[in-house]
């Protein structure tokens, strides 16, 4: 009966570190979108420092968009337990 | 066996069960929701009190030259005037900068109490808070647009965006409804919603680590790495705090001037 109860433990504590393996999966996406938009952006102010302005803010308005998807993860992994 | 190897021997991981306060006071239970005051209500009731005790005191008699508190006050207001609204929206944004001001600043303060000693907890880890503003900013950016256009001109602005051939109106126009109308509140509060509960959790998980690490004396030098890491982590809070509130309000800019333009 102990055995039994242990295993089903260990298998919630399981299925719960799933969902946290399945946030990293799903954080994967949008780090290589921020870093690219990040990138791309750095690269143009350099190559223009006086458009450094419009650049900084559409990369954040682009950070924005692109950070959601991950945070949707990120609380998924709360909800569905 | 494998029970053992999962427990973690007495270390309690904070959860979101850590964002439940318990009640000050009576509460009342209004149509089965249960009402009360918590910390949670206190701290936000406080964030209202220091943006408006900040705004009336700095601008209530504005000198030419502005010394102290209006110094510092007009620097958030031309920040958000000249870095958001005029760079994103143009001058017919304007009449706008009050209402973004505020939110600029309320979404702020409410964010760095996360990381003020004594109160220890951002206001806006709690989805009522987010969805709350996000709504107010949903409300505001079609209002504006039905003003500026009309029903008919803002519906057809919207759902029916011009120089696509009709056919794909069957396609276009589900999508746009869906981005538009329905996903814009939900992403906005969301974002906050999550920024501000995954850095409560990290604050908390390494400081509850570093009081964990410290009661058997072996491992006191992985507390000191724990204390310092959480340290650190505490001033990109106060980065996180502050982009945050950017973002907020720019997203709030840019949905108005998507409403407010002539083109889509």
């Amino acid at each position: 009966m102990g055995a039994l109860v242990g295993m089903v433990q260990a298998g919630i504590v399981a299925v719960a570190s799933l969902s946290v393996v399945g946030y990293g999966i799903a954080a994967i996406g949008p780090g290589l979108g921020i870093g690219f938009l990040v990138g791309k952006a750095v690269e143009s102010m350099a190559r223009q420092p006086e458009t450094a302005g419009v650049i900084r803010t559409n990369m954040f308005i682009g950070i924005g968009f692109v950070e959601a998807l991950a945070l949707f993860g990120f609380v998924l992994a709360f909800i569905a337990k | 066996m494998i029970g053992l190897i999962f427990a973690r021997a007495g270390f309690k991981a904070p959860t979101t069960q850590d964002f439940v306060w318990p009640c000050i006071g009576p509460h009342l239970s209004i149509f089965g929701a249960n009402a009360c005051i918590n910390k949670e209500v206190l701290l936000m009731f406080l964030a209202g009190l220091i943006v408006v005790v900040l705004f009336i005191g700095a601008f209530r008699k504005p000198k030419l030259v502005p010394t102290g508190l209006q110094n510092f006050m007009e620097v958030v207001v031309d920040f958000v005037q000249n870095g958001i609204v005029l760079e994103v929206v143009g001058r017919q944004g304007l009449p706008y900068v009050p209402y973004l001001t505020t939110l600029f600043f309320f979404v702020f303060v409410g964010n760095v109490f996360g990381i003020i000693p004594g109160l220890q907890f951002p206001v806006n880890s709690r989805m009522a808070m987010p969805l709350f503003l996000a709504l107010l900013s949903w409300v505001l950016f079609n209002v504006a647009g039905v003003r500026r256009h009309g029903w008919g001109g803002y519906t057809k602005m919207v759902l029916f965006p011009s120089g696509v051939p009709w056919p794909m109106y069957i396609l276009v126009t589900p999508i746009e409804f869906v981005s538009t109308i329905i996903v814009r509140p939900i992403t906005l509060s969301v974002r906050l919603l999550a920024n501000m509960i995954a850095g409560h959790l990290l604050l908390t998980i390494f400081f509850v680590g570093t009081a964990y690490l410290l009661q058997p004396s072996i491992t006191s030098l992985f507390a000191v790495a724990s204390f310092t890491l959480g340290t650190i982590l505490v001033a990109f809070e106060l980065f996180v705090a502050g982009l945050q509130a950017y973002i907020f309000t720019i997203l709030t800019a840019v949905y108005l001037a998507g409403a407010l333009s002539m083109e889509h």
